[in-house]
C-alpha cells in the first residue's frame, strides 16, 4: 500500500515537471506549427538564468528575505523569453511558418546546435549549483515518508500554469484569437486577426514556458552542459501521447509517463527509460495521432 | 551522353584506392569512419526521395554496430564479412518490422516516431548491465577471410574494405534510384495521392525505403564499430542520428557522391573543431545548416557538377 502512495506522489511530481517542460513545446506547435527541436535548449537557458539570478540574489543580500529567490528565478524565465523569443521568432522562425513542417524541425535542430554553444560561451563548462530555493520550505510528511516541500511547490505551478494557459485560451477573447488561428490561420487572417503578433506571442509564451521549466528545476539538480539534450526527448514523448497541439493532451500525457515512469523506477529500474516510448508506442497503436486528436480535413 | 553506372564505379573505386595508401593514417582512419557513417546517411536520401525523413537512424546504426561488438564478444566472430551479413540480417529483420507501422505516417509523425524508436533501444543498452550498460563493449579486432592484420595494415584494410563496400552500395542505389519504382518514390514525394490513384502502394514504397534505409545504417554502424574498436549506447542517441539528417540535409536528395561528400565534410569540420575549437563546433554546424536550408533547400547535390541524370527532365517542381 505504502509503494502505491509513494509511486502515485513520485509520479505526480514527476508528471507535473513533464507538464511544465512540455506545455510550451506542445502551445508552439498547435499555434505555429513548428515542432521545436531547440525547447530542451531554451529548457537549459532558463536553468542558467535562474541559477544566475539567484545567484545574484543572494550575494546581493537576498538572505534577509530568501523566499525572494522564487521571484528572482521567474524574472530571469521571463527575461530569457523577453531576449531569446523575439531573435528567434522574428529573425529565423517566421520563413518557414508555410513550409513543411519536417523543414521546421530540422531548422530548429539547426538552432538547438547553436544554442548548445551559444550556452557554454556565456555560462563555461563548469556546472552551477543554486541548492538554497531547494531547501527553503523545509520537508512535508507523507505516511511513513518525507518529501522536501520544494517538490510540491513544482505539482503547485504545473496545476497554477496548466488552469493559466487554460484559462487564457478559453475564457479570454486575445485566447479564443488564438484558437481561432490554430483552427484555421488563413481565415483568420481574413477576419482582421494580426496572425503575426499571435505567431510572436505564441512563441513568446512557449519560451517563457521551457526557461521557466528550467528555471524551477535549477535547483534540483547540478545545471552543467547537456541537461537540455535529454528533456527535448520526454517533452516529446509527453505531446505526442496526448495530440500534438493539445494542452489537455499534454496534461494527461504527463501524468500517465510520470506514474508509468515512477512505478518502474520502484519495481523495474531497468526499464526506466524504456518505459516511456513504451508507454508512447502503446498510445499511438491504439490512437495513431495522440489521444486528444483534432480530426484533419485533408487539404489537396 | 550517359555514362555506364559500372564504369564511373570502377574509376571511383581505383581513384579511392590509390588515394587511401596516398593519405596519412588520421585522414585514412577519417574517410573510413566518414564513408560508413555516409552509407547511414545515404539510407535516410533514400527516404527523403519518398518525402520522408528519419530521424531515428541511429536505431539502425547502433544494431549493426553492437552486433558486431557482441558477436566477437559472445561467438568469436571476427570475420568482417560474416559480421556485415549478419548486421544486414538483424538491422534489416528489424526494419522489415517497424517498416510497414512508420510506413503509415508521414512528415513530423514518421520523424519523431523513428526518433522514438532508436531511443527505446538506448534507454534499453544504457539500463542493460549486461549489454556493458552506458560504457558499452569493446570490439575486437577484425579478420578478413582468414587475413588477421594489425595496426597500420588493419586500417588499410578496413579502408580498403569500406571504399568497396560503399562504391558497390552506391552504385547499387544509383541503379535503384532510377528503376521504375525508384522513380514512383519521387512520385510519392511530390504528390502521394496522384501515386495511390495510378495504382501504386505509396506506403508500399516508402516500407521498402526504409528498410534499405535500416540495411544501409546497419552496415554502417559495423564498420564504425570495427573501425573505433568500441561501441556504446550512444550510437543510438538522438544527437547521432541528427548528425545523419544533416548529412543528407546538406547532401539533398539528389545525388548519392554528394553524400560521402556531405559526411567527409562533416567529419573534417568535426576532427578540426574538436582540436582547435571545443566548444563552439556545434554552433559552426548549426550555423552551416541553417545557411544550407536558407540558401540551397535540396542540398549541395543541387549544384550542376554533381547532377547528371535527374537534371534531363525528371527533376520535381521545387514544392
Amino acid at each position: 500500500m505504502d509503494l502505491l502512495l509513494v509511486i502515485l506522489i513520485d509520479g505526480l511530481i514527476y508528471g507535473a515537471w513533464l507538464f511544465i517542460v512540455s506545455v510550451g513545446l506542445t502551445l508552439v506547435f498547435g499555434v505555429l506549427g513548428i515542432l521545436n527541436l531547440a525547447h530542451g535548449s531554451l529548457y537549459a537557458i532558463g536553468a542558467y538564468a535562474a541559477a544566475s539570478a539567484v545567484g545574484l540574489y543572494f550575494t546581493l543580500g537576498g538572505d534577509v528575505f530568501p523566499l525572494g529567490s522564487y521571484a528572482a528565478m521567474i524574472l530571469a524565465a521571463l527575461l530569457v523569453a523577453v531576449v531569446v523569443a523575439p531573435i528567434l521568432e522574428r529573425g529565423l522562425l517566421r520563413h518557414f511558418y508555410h513550409r513543411d513542417e519536417v523543414l521546421g524541425v530540422l531548422v530548429t535542430y539547426g538552432v538547438f546546435l547553436i544554442l548548445e554553444d551559444v550556452i557554454k560561451l556565456i555560462w563555461g563548462v563548469e556546472p552551477l549549483f543554486v541548492f538554497e530555493p531547494y531547501d527553503l520550505l523545509g520537508t512535508i510528511e507523507a505516511g511513513p515518508l518525507f518529501y522536501v516541500a520544494y517538490d510540491f511547490l513544482v505539482i503547485a505551478a504545473a496545476v497554477v500554469t496548466g488552469i493559466l494557459v487554460w484559462y487564457f485560451l478559453n475564457g479570454t477573447n486575445r485566447g479564443k484569437v488564438v484558437l481561432a488561428v490554430i483552427h484555421d490561420r488563413e481565415m483568420s487572417q481574413t477576419m482582421g486577426v494580426n496572425v503575426d503578433r499571435v505567431f510572436m506571442l505564441a512563441f513568446g509564451a512557449g519560451v517563457f514556458l521551457a526557461a521557466l521549466g528550467g528555471a524551477l528545476t535549477a535547483p534540483m539538480i547540478s545545471v552543467s552542459p547537456g541537461i537540455g539534450v535529454n528533456v527535448i526527448i520526454v517533452a516529446f514523448a509527453v505531446i505526442i501521447i496526448g495530440g500534438l497541439g493539445s494542452i489537455e493532451g499534454a496534461a494527461l500525457g504527463a501524468v500517465m509517463v510520470g506514474i508509468a515512469r515512477a512505478a518502474s523506477v520502484h519495481l523495474v529500474p531497468e526499464l526506466e527509460l524504456f518505459i516511456i516510448y513504451f508507454v508512447m508506442a502503446i498510445v499511438l497503436v491504439f490512437r495513431p495521432e495522440g489521444l486528444f486528436v483534432k480530426t484533419q480535413t485533408r487539404k489537396i | 551522353m550517359e555514362k555506364s553506372p559500372v564504369l564511373v564505379a570502377a574509376v571511383t573505386l581505383t581513384g579511392l584506392i590509390v588515394l587511401g595508401f596516398a593519405l596519412p593514417d588520421w585522414a585514412q582512419f577519417l574517410m573510413t569512419i566518414a564513408l560508413a557513417k555516409g552509407l547511414v546517411s545515404l539510407g535516410i536520401v533514400a527516404g527523403m526521395r519518398c518525402g520522408v525523413v528519419s530521424f531515428g537512424q541511429g536505431l539502425y546504426f547502433c544494431l549493426g554496430a553492437y552486433t558486431a561488438g557482441l558477436m566477437s564478444r559472445w561467438t568469436g566472430v571476427t570475420d568482417v564479412f560474416l559480421l556485415t551479413f549478419l548486421s544486414v540480417i538483424v538491422a534489416g529483420g528489424v526494419g522489415v518490422i517497424f517498416g510497414p507501422l512508420l510506413s503509415r505516417y508521414r512528415g513530423i509523425f514518421f520523424a519523431m516516431l523513428s526518433l522514438s524508436l532508436s531511443m527505446i533501444l538506448f534507454g534499453a543498452l544504457a539500463k542493460t548491465t549486461s549489454l556493458g550498460g552506458t560504457d558499452g563493449v569493446n570490439v575486437a579486432a577484425p579478420t578478413f577471410a582468414g587475413y588477421a592484420p594489425e595496426g597500420g595494415a588493419l586500417a588499410t584494410a578496413l579502408y580498403l574494405f569500406i571504399v568497396t563496400v560503399t562504391v558497390i552500395i552506391g552504385t547499387v542505389m544509383r541503379i535503384v534510384f532510377d528503376s521504375q519504382s525508384g522513380l514512383v518514390s519521387l512520385a510519392v514525394r511530390s504528390n502521394e495521392l496522384r501515386v495511390e490513384y495510378l495504382g501504386s502502394s505509396a506506403n508500399g514504397i516508402v516500407a521498402v525505403s526504409y528498410v534499405i534505409a535500416a540495411i544501409l545504417g546497419g552496415v554502417g554502424g559495423v564498420v564504425t564499430a570495427l573501425a573505433i574498436g568500441h561501441v556504446d549506447p550512444e550510437y543510438a542517441f538522438w544527437t547521432t542520428s541528427g548528425e545523419f539528417v544533416f548529412v543528407a540535409i546538406l547532401a539533398g536528395y539528389l545525388s548519392i557522391p554528394a553524400v560521402f561528400v556531405a559526411s567527409i565534410v562533416l567529419e573534417v569540420v568535426r576532427s578540426f573543431s574538436n582540436l582547435y575549437f571545443p566548444n563552439t563546433w556545434q554552433l559552426v554546424l548549426g550555423v552551416f545548416l541553417l545557411v544550407v536550408i536558407l540558401v540551397r533547400p535540396d542540398g549541395i547535390g543541387s549544384i550542376k557538377l554533381w547532377r547528371r541524370r535527374e537534371s534531363a527532365g525528371a527533376a520535381e517542381p521545387s514544392a
